[in-house]
């Protein structure tokens, strides 16, 4: 994948300006992972209503991948229910992003997702 | 112009490779490539048990070989020359064998902040095991180790772990007067010098510096990636239990017992990477036809040039120490607003290769007080223009993540 497609403006927009950025001040459950390999890491803070994603905050510093990724999932994931989003998967997320990424990069791109399954579903993937 | 590039043939192959990453591995010389070929091609045999001809042959070329590394470091002998895997690996059969025998309960051991993950994990975890004391000596504001503040850490140390050159902020640490120093408030000490990215990039002479252990990798100095060295002390080796046991370290074998063959034999198990001892050897004939002064000078100009032009980068930030004469050719930097990675993607698809991350340094990251870092690294086959390249990179990474350029 090419640099114009990897980092389109879209992409760039949620790195200089992430959606839901900042720790929400009523949360139920919260995660927080490190990418050992590049220094990414991300905490996501979750406020449930009974099944529904009320409200979702995450804070974290990395790359621009894994800084997207966690604006763009945190944006998805708004309002859905635990339900909904148990059968989100990997592919899923590297879909939303809209990009193909090399295997290394990967892992900045699947670390927000990772953090929200831990937040949702309690399970400590590696990380 | 650089008169040793065309000796690479990846260069040939691949015209627009901007390579600067010699610190992670390096090219090889297309000499070194042919007597890895040569040997699998006319006399493959295993060592040191056949008697027919081709294995005589490997025999000789592999101790050959063993004579080669211990007249590049100025060895006494080359039964103080171990042939292992790479600087892990020799730095882990220390800490198994002589260390793990030496160090006892409440012991302290003395590494430093600058290390790289080999040569600070193994006495993290030997020091947890054993219930001794790890101690951490600090580094100064402009990347050098703050060793007279630490004199009270290597005052009752049994022993010394530390790096000849970092391979973050490019440091060449004083070892000579380090060890003088050292040896003078506390003779009893033990030191292992960690010389991966200084073997391959300048003269080092292991009696001058008057370490008892010093350790390196061939694969950073033009040879394969299977081959590293372990130079140790006879004196030490003598004392020193078996690290792997097997075949190739015995003398004798019964059911009962097993006695163990001398320095250097005891410390090599098994079969060796026969190819890649031979590519050490050759690499080392290559980097002696070019004189490791010229080596090093090459170097030192070219980090001179891209440390001048770096400096010219709006927002840019360099590690390690301003001064030419105390540093190798590793730069490492960060660029405000865009991370690391992101950077050496962006460089990665223009054919430029810099590496991103933590460079196996966590602890000296968190010291800095950043999560990862991009790195540029020499060696002999870069020129000037490769630096143009990589500034020329730099300006595109800026005006895709929205900076002035």
């Amino acid at each position: 994948m090419d640099t114009q497609t990897l980092y389109r403006e879209e992409l760039l927009e949620h790195y200089r300006n992430p959606q839901n950025f900042g720790k929400i001040s009523n949360f139920s459950v919260s995660a927080k992972q490190k990418n050992p390999f590049c220094g990414d890491d991300v905490e996501i803070f979750v406020q449930l209503e009974k099944d529904r994603i009320k409200n979702i905050g995450f804070e974290g510093r990395g790359c621009a991948i894994s800084m997207a990724g966690a604006s763009i999932i945190t944006e998805f994931a708004k309002g859905k229910t635990k339900k909904e989003l148990t059968k989100f998967s990997e592919k899923d997320m590297l879909n939303l992003l809209g990009i193909a990424v090399s295997q290394t990069r990967k892992k900045c791109a699947l670390l927000a997702l990772s953090v929200l399954k831990d937040c949702l579903y309690g399970i400590k993937s590696k990380s | 112009m650089n008169t040793w590039k065309k000796d690479f043939p990846i260069f040939q192959k691949n015209p627009k490779l901007v390579y600067l990453d010699s610190a992670a591995t390096s090219q090889k010389p297309k000499v070194v490539l042919n007597a890895m070929q040569y040997y699998y091609e006319n006399y493959n045999a295993n060592v040191r048990r056949g008697l027919y001809p081709i294995a005589e042959k490997a025999t000789t070329a592999v101790e050959d070989v063993r004579k080669k590394v211990a007249k590049f470091i100025n060895a006494k002998d080359p039964s103080e020359i171990i042939f292992v895997r790479n600087t892990t690996e020799a730095i882990n059969l220390v800490a198994y064998t002589f260390a793990s025998h030496n160090i006892k309960r409440g012991d302290s051991i003395v590494t430093t902040i600058m290390e790289h993950h080999s040569n600070f994990v193994p006495w993290q975890q030997l020091a947890k095991m054993k219930k001794s004391k790890l101690k951490v000596l600090d580094i100064t504001a402009d990347g050098f180790l703050n060793i007279n503040d630490s004199r009270f850490k290597i005052q009752d140390s049994r022993f010394l772990a530390i790096t000849h050159v970092s391979n973050v902020l490019g440091t060449i640490n004083p070892i000579k007067e380090i060890i003088k120093q050292v040896r003078a408030v506390n003779p009893q000490i033990t030191v292992l010098l960690d010389a991966a990215q200084s073997v391959p990039h300048m003269k080092v002479d292991v009696q001058d510096l008057d370490c008892d252990f010093l350790v390196f990798s061939g694969h950073k100095m033009m040879a394969g990636t299977g081959i590293g060295v372990l130079y140790g002390k006879k004196e030490l080796l003598k004392q020193m239990r078996p690290f792997l046991y097997g075949g190739e370290m015995i003398r004798e074998v019964s059911i009962e017992s097993t006695t163990f063959a001398d320095p250097p034999y005891k410390f090599e198990a098994g079969t060796p990477d026969i190819a890649g001892i031979i590519s050490l050897g050759a690499a080392i004939d290559y980097l002696g036809s070019v004189g490791m002064n010229t080596v090093q000078k090459h170097e030192r100009q070219l980090m001179a040039y891209g440390l001048s032009r770096m400096e010219e980068i709006d927002g840019i930030t360099i590690y390690g120490p301003k001064d030419v004469e105390h540093r190798s050719g590793v730069i490492s930097f960060n660029l405000d607003g865009v991370h690391a990675h992101d950077v050496a993607q962006v460089l990665g698809d223009m054919g430029i290769c810099i590496r991103s991350g933590h460079h196996c340094a966590m602890p000296l990251h968190k010291r800095l007080g950043i999560p990862a870092s991009a790195r540029v690294s020499f060696y002999l086959y870069n020129e000037e223009s490769d630096v143009d390249r990589f500034v020329e990179g730099i300006k595109k990474v800026k005006k895709i993540f929205g900076s002035k350029v």
